[in-house]
């Protein structure tokens, strides 16, 4: 598609290499979808944190993980490939494209809460695990997203 | 000290979302329709190298840096996984992102995924709050 594209025999296994890296540098499986339950917890009023049943003192690394993700992805755009590539198609900028992401977003937060996981602590580090529970949440996320796609495609 | 290393290890990861696209919407649509093996790819070798190496560590009884012994607990089994499962598959087709993703996105300029963001964070409180009454 795009000759600056990072080829997947690349990405894929130094992908793999964060679930040894974040063992060995602080004894944690790698998850990302609970850094949404971190940010819950930093602006939620005190009195309702207790709710959330999450220790954020435990998870504060997610915090500054995230961010670097956020500052890494600008480095990438502003620096490394410099360029106008679209991550987001033309409709998603506007006012009913931002109640779709919005939607879409309630849905990612609920469910990866809801499945105790997402695409890195489930499909990459639980199967990798050999957790059956990790591979039945992989196959869940494809049925959904499958089932979805195919029918805003087709009909 | 710790916390800065958390934030080189994601600077490092979110360059790796963007040059391989896998923060891109077209991307996510094109693996869901089947029409490209990149992102299966990815995924699938992510998987193999995590696998061997938590392999290594385990037959090496390699310790974390500051000494401890390394923790491979899986998670648990509950309903949630297959429900919550099937629901962020629904998400994450329309948001073309899932949760580190969308950092990348917004990292990248696309300002979009700033609602996004919001709605995962605020779907998260909302699933602390109902939590009792679903199936688990």
């Amino acid at each position: 598609m795009n000759g600056q594209v990072l080829p997947w025999y690349i990405a894929g296994p130094i992908i793999g290499l964060f679930v040894p890296l974040m063992l060995l540098v602080g004894n944690k499986l790698f998850g990302i979808s609970s850094s949404f339950m971190h940010i819950c917890s930093t602006v939620l009023p005190k009195s309702r944190v207790s709710i959330l049943n999450y220790d954020a003192k435990k998870n504060g690394w997610k915090f500054y993980f995230t961010l670097g993700i956020l500052l890494g992805a600008f480095i990438a755009v502003h620096y490394l490939t410099p360029g106008n590539k679209a991550f987001l198609p033309p409709e998603y900028f506007t006012s009913s494209g931002y109640l779709h992401l919005f939607i879409g977003g309630l849905l990612v937060g609920f469910g990866t809460r809801y499945a105790n996981g997402c695409t890195s602590g489930h499909a990459i580090t639980g199967i990798a695990l050999l957790n059956p529970p990790s591979i039945l949440a992989t196959i869940s996320f494809f049925v959904g997203g499958l089932i979805y796609t195919f029918i805003v495609v087709n009909l | 000290m710790k916390n800065f290393v958390y934030i080189i290890l994601g600077i490092a990861f979110g360059i790796l979302l963007v040059q391989s696209e896998v923060m891109s919407w077209f991307r996510i649509r094109n693996m869901f329709l089947f029409k490209e093996a990149h992102m299966y790819l990815i995924i699938s070798s992510a998987i193999a190298v995590a696998m061997v190496s938590v392999w290594i560590l385990k037959a090496l009884k390699v310790k974390s840096l500051s000494g401890d012994v390394l923790s491979f607990k899986g998670k648990p089994w509950n309903k949630g996984i297959i429900f919550g499962g099937l629901i962020f598959g629904v998400g994450w087709a329309i948001t073309g992102a899932c949760p580190g993703p969308v950092f990348a996105q917004i990292g990248t300029g696309a300002y979009p995924a700033i609602f996004t963001l919001v709605g995962a964070v605020l779907g998260a409180y909302l699933y602390a709050l109902l939590k009792g009454k679903l199936p688990h």
